[in-house]
């Protein structure tokens, strides 16, 4: 069976072909490829109806790489949400017409489902109930999964995501862009306890707090400047930024284990953008070592924002319900872009 | 008019965009401004609760722009990574559609970062931090009419 999915919720533009439930014949993300090579210009940064510029030279891209023809796809999967309407637009309108012209099934996939079939693209034999921890940029979310298309939410962010928060701290400590990466590098240099910021705690619910961790490390950071002027000394940034991570990352392990104690689960798998980050990596390899639960983390390209998962998650959801949806309808072309994680 | 006030936690915070939201109208163009970590998040939430909407009002720094459903739609929107963007690249990223909104409250973050692009809100809302850790310093400046 092969899957097209098409990703345009955020910054990135990609489209991937998926041949059954996880051979990635080919997984395009614009930013990661030659925009020259690609439509000869620069690839737009910022969230935005430059998504329109950007899919079709990518979809013809991918048609050349694969050799493949449309009529012999056999689904199209699209993120629907959560994300910019005005991006999420362009993926779901680009979906719906290769879906009408060619008589495809087109199958709407949620961004955060997309995250978690990331763990199924790594290791598709994976035993559930899992636990899911999605960091990124804009989620921070903790979910159940009893199985393929069921989800729980136990855990979310009530201000900052974490990814946002790694950002924000980067760019408030001078560091480039991309921040996150600068921040865990910077980080490797700082003592982690050199100062103490204390991780959120809203017990007894597990969700995440990131704003006042963000507040107090831009606050440790305009003092130790204002007392590097007046009494000269070491800079702090590489101290801040160790103890900044060690805060944030402590915030995630405790509501993971509070989740692995409360839900028995055969698997823990971490997935999103902030899954790159070596420390968090390793802190939540421990932690599912000694609750004795398999740990999965995808590769770093999978990670972040791209269009495979979203085809593994449409694979998924598509043969979870084949009586709805075995054959091309106008019906199945009624959805918008206000996707919310479908929770049991 | 300018009034200014003086909050000592994140609590008096919130209350204050409470209050602030008894004034607001749909079409009205609110702006936050203020450092990292000054209370931004923390007063739209006060602003939220007012128009009594029922989702967290999380950060829209990613997705740019965020809608609440209230008593009167909430739209939020996060300039922070809009800047030095030149204006197709700023209408390409929603934010002409989203000043044209005339049913809903629209609330900026980090306005200056679109300066050249924004009319003048009917509220512009200036944080920044005072003497002690948790002590701000909140100006309101509503625009005569």
């Amino acid at each position: 069976m092969l899957t097209l999915g098409i990703e345009t919720s955020c910054d990135e533009t990609s489209v991937a072909l998926l041949r059954d439930e996880a051979d990635i014949l080919v997984n395009l993300i614009a930013s990661q490829v030659d925009a020259h090579q690609l439509f000869g210009g620069v690839v737009p940064e910022i969230a935005s109806r430059k998504h329109l510029e950007v899919l079709n030279p990518l979809l013809a891209q991918l048609q050349k790489e694969t050799a493949i023809q449309w009529q012999d796809i056999d689904l199209v999967a699209v993120t629907h949400g959560p994300g910019l309407v005005g991006a999420l637009l362009v993926g779901v309108a680009a979906a719906k017409g290769l879906s009408y012209a060619y008589r495809i099934p087109c199958q709407p996939v949620n961004h955060i489902e997309g995250h978690i079939a990331s763990n199924f693209l790594a290791r598709p034999d994976l035993k559930f109930p899992m636990l899911c921890l999605v960091v990124s940029g804009g989620h921070s979310d903790l979910i159940l999964m009893r199985d393929h298309g069921v989800y729980e939410r136990l855990g979310k962010t009530r201000d900052d995501a974490v990814g946002e928060a790694f950002d924000k701290v980067a760019r408030a400590l001078g560091l480039p862009l991309p921040g996150g990466p600068w921040l865990e590098k910077t980080a490797r240099e700082g003592d982690p306890r050199a100062f103490e910021f204390t991780p959120a705690n809203l017990e007894p619910s597990l969700d995440f707090s990131y704003s006042g961790l963000k507040t107090a490390a831009a606050q440790a950071m305009q003092k130790s400047v204002k007392v590097q002027n007046e009494q000269g000394g070491e800079s702090r940034v590489a101290d801040i930024a160790a103890s900044f991570q060690r805060s944030a990352i402590r915030q995630l392990r405790r509501n993971v284990e509070r989740a692995l104690e409360r839900y028995p689960v055969a698997t823990f798998g971490l997935c999103g953008g902030v899954a790159a980050n070596g420390a968090l990596r390793e802190e939540l390899k421990q932690a599912a070592e000694a609750a004795g639960v398999d740990f999965v983390v995808p590769d770093k390209v999978l990670c972040t924002d791209n269009a495979a998962m979203i085809a593994a998650a449409g694979y998924y959801r598509f043969l979870a319900r084949p009586e709805a949806q075995q054959h091309f309808s106008l019906e199945t072309l009624e959805f918008d872009t206000h996707s919310l994680l479908p929770v049991a | 008019m300018k009034t200014q006030h003086l909050t000592t936690n994140q609590d008096e915070t919130r209350a204050l965009g409470e209050t602030l939201s008894r004034q607001l109208q749909p079409g009205d163009l609110i702006t936050l401004s203020g450092p990292l970590g000054a209370g931004k998040t923390t007063f739209v939430q006060g602003v939220a609760r007012g128009l009594e909407v029922a989702t967290d009002a999380t950060s829209p720094t990613f997705v740019l722009i965020i809608e609440h459903e209230g008593r009167i739609p909430l739209l939020h929107l996060d300039a922070y990574r809009l800047e030095n963007k030149c204006f197709d690249a700023i209408r390409d990223a929603g934010v002409t559609d989203f000043l044209d909104r005339t049913d809903a409250v629209k609330l900026i973050e980090w306005p200056e970062r679109i300066a050249d692009f924004l009319p003048t809100p009917r509220f512009a809302i200036v944080i920044d931090y005072g003497d002690n850790d948790n002590e701000r310093r909140i100006e309101i400046i509503e625009k005569e009419n």
